[in-house]
């Protein structure tokens, strides 16, 4: 057939998902969610399941067995169990967001009270917890914490991904027992960082609070996440590049920092989003070599240095109705802290390479 | 000019395919072969290679001359790859690889302790099977990275990305977008792409490790174009499992078997003349697709 030249009219032809939902499926599962609610209801006045925890429990048995039933007489089997078990994952993942929303709403909900200008750049030296809310402020403790992680990164990121490279490049015969330290390493409490420091450094040598202390200790709990992060991630560079940048005529070293680690660079990022993730909310190594204060110290080498997580502890300790706020706000300014370092990242590891 | 696009052209193009391997041989336009090209080609010398206690490779002797284009064919797990990889010292970064014999550039042995390894690397080029160019690098970045990794300097970048990326014939399709990333090319052009980066550093050979496997047949025949232009300024060894493919673009071929031990290259011999009248009744086997 010799093609026409006039273009085919397709415009009545729509485009359609005959593999979604239809409006009818719909409804149905709105039925049988409706039905297990229901019969859930029921079973918690009647039998031994009762309270919020029962109801959710005997909701998810009913709705997963009513689903995966409807299957079993539509198309058998095989379909049923796979019904049965993409709900419970569904399910799963419903029961991992609860606590996570559930924190955040109650941070949120508690915290927002005790926000108010001053709080940003005012400090706790004139002020006690139990003072109203509207004096005072945790200045103070965002600058330390910020200085806490800022001097604990400079440290602990170079070693870190310094280690990943010798044990994904180099490989030399000293990496199986540095990878098994390392990971040894990550499970170390925070409060065994914070004594090793403390009886190394502060007792015999300083003898004085210090931030830098703090971020002594934070540095070693950093720098196993940073190390273990990095390596999984240059592991998954494909060795492909690395031979080709060999080939070309470069040496290991260049070919490692010109190809490995900018084909790395998002996951590199990741591991010191980690990391940073493991030590900001660290409150036992802070207050023992910070030593903790109540007024602004810019000084990371000497003067006790307040943080947030000490802020939330000595606020919540006071007791009053005032205290338990402020604890609650510096709660709230912590985890925005954190979710902006962790935008700040994802913002930069996400950026195409330049023009 | 999008990716599918491009992609649609290689494909429009077409390869013919020959009815028989020897009137292909006795037909093939490259005869006359360039002795005046640059360098004195490369030697290999008693080559042996073994990874960990597994003999892969038995004693393989070759000269390929200056401005040759050489086949390497035989089945695989022949010890062809084994062996082109111990031509440019990549060998060495499989843990467990050890060898014997000697590889003669320019009179000297590339494994002699004196040698500047990277020096060699850039004299010996390599192309890989998988077309992988650097993903965080742009495609003139992508050319002009041998430079950058061996700290070269030239005078005008412009000129040699351009004059890199036309031998290899990919300028046409990338020019206006020599800022895009390698990685939004499509397959046969990524791999065009890697020769272009490979001739950047101006090597004496190339060795290519079946650079056409994953490529469409335009894709393909786009490659073969490339490697006869650049037969007549360098020297370049191909391992290719496509027998048209060797009678098409080789001077000479070798062909290379395992009989259950080591590799061995069984016979070493102008392309025609290994398709039409091979010495060996083993190469004849294979050539003519009895086995293999």
């Amino acid at each position: 057939m010799i093609p026409s030249s006039v273009p085919t009219d397709y415009s009545s032809v729509k485009p359609n998902k005959p593999w979604q939902a239809s409006s009818k499926d719909r409804a149905i599962t709105a039925g049988i969610f409706a039905l297990s609610v229901l019969i859930s209801s029921v079973s918690v006045k009647l039998t031994g399941f009762s309270g919020k925890l029962g109801f959710f429990a005997s909701f998810v048995i009913i709705f997963i067995v009513i689903t995966a039933s409807r299957e079993y007489l539509r198309f058998g089997n095989a379909l049923a169990k796979d019904t049965f078990v993409n709900t419970l994952v569904a399910v799963g993942a419903f029961i991992t967001v609860i606590p996570i929303v559930s924190i955040i709403y109650t941070v949120v909900s508690r915290g927002y009270k005790g926000l108010y200008p001053g709080l940003f750049y005012r400090d706790m030296s004139l002020n006690a917890p139990n003072d109203p809310l509207n004096v005072g402020g945790l200045g103070h403790a965002i600058i330390g914490t910020l200085l806490l992680v800022f001097v604990a990164l400079i440290i602990s990121v170079p070693i870190g991904i310094l280690t990943a490279l010798y044990l994904t490049e180099i490989k030399g015969k000293l990496s199986r027992p540095i990878r098994f330290l390392v990971q040894a390493m990550s499970g170390v409490p925070s409060i065994v960082a914070g004594l090793f420091i403390f009886s190394a450094i502060l007792l015999p040598i300083t003898k004085d609070n210090s931030s830098l202390l703090g971020s002594l200790a934070l540095a070693i709990l950093m720098v196993p996440t940073v190390a273990r992060t990095a390596e999984e991630v240059l592991n998954l560079i494909p060795n492909d590049l690395r031979e080709a940048g060999v080939a070309l005529g470069g040496t290991q070293w260049r070919t490692v920092a010109m190809i490995v680690v900018p084909a790395a660079k998002s996951g590199l990022i990741t591991a010191v989003i980690l990391g940073v993730a493991r030590i900001a909310g660290e409150t036992a190594p802070v207050l023992l070599l910070a030593g903790g204060g109540d007024k602004f110290n810019y000084n990371p080498t000497s003067g006790p240095m307040g943080s947030l997580p000490y802020y939330i502890w000595r606020s919540f300790g006071a007791g009053s109705e005032e205290a338990i706020a402020r604890a609650w706000t510096g709660l709230f300014v912590l985890l925005l802290i954190v979710f902006a370092l962790f935008a700040a990242a994802r913002f930069l590891g996400n950026r195409k390479v330049g023009k | 000019m999008t990716t599918e696009n491009n992609g649609d052209q290689d494909k429009m193009e077409t390869t013919t395919t020959p009815s028989s391997l020897s009137s292909v041989a006795s037909s093939s336009k490259r005869k006359v072969i360039n002795t005046k090209a640059m360098g004195t080609g490369l030697e290999a010398r008693g080559v042996h290679a073994w990874f960990g206690n597994h003999h892969a490779l038995a004693d393989v002797s070759l000269d390929f001359a200056a401005g040759t284009v050489t086949a390497l064919i035989g089945p695989s797990g022949c010890g062809k790859s084994t062996f082109i990889r111990t031509l440019n010292r990549m060998h060495e970064f499989i843990p467990t690889a050890a060898m014997a014999g000697q590889v003669i550039l320019d009179g000297k042995d590339i494994y002699d302790p004196s040698i500047d390894v990277t020096k060699i690397r850039l004299q010996i080029g390599m192309v890989f099977q998988k077309p992988n160019p650097f993903p965080s690098m742009t495609i003139g970045e992508n050319v002009l990275s041998g430079l950058k990794l061996a700290q070269l300097k030239t005078e005008n970048k412009d000129d040699l990305l351009e004059e890199c990326l036309v031998k290899a014939g990919l300028w046409n399709e990338v020019k206006d977008r020599l800022g895009a990333h390698g990685g939004s090319l499509s397959g046969g052009q990524q791999q065009r792409l890697c020769i272009a980066r490979s001739l950047a550093v101006r090597p004496q050979v190339l060795l290519m490790d079946e650079p056409c496997s994953a490529l469409d047949p335009g894709s393909t025949l786009r490659i073969e174009e490339t490697i006869e232009e650049l037969s007549s300024s360098m020297t370049i060894i191909i391992v290719t499992h496509n027998m048209q493919q060797a009678a098409r673009v080789s001077d000479y071929t070798a062909f290379f078997l395992s009989d259950g031990g080591p590799g061995q290259m069984i016979e070493m011999a102008p392309t025609s003349e290994i398709f039409a009248r091979p010495r060996d009744k083993r190469t004849e086997n294979y050539v003519t697709g009895r086995f293999g």
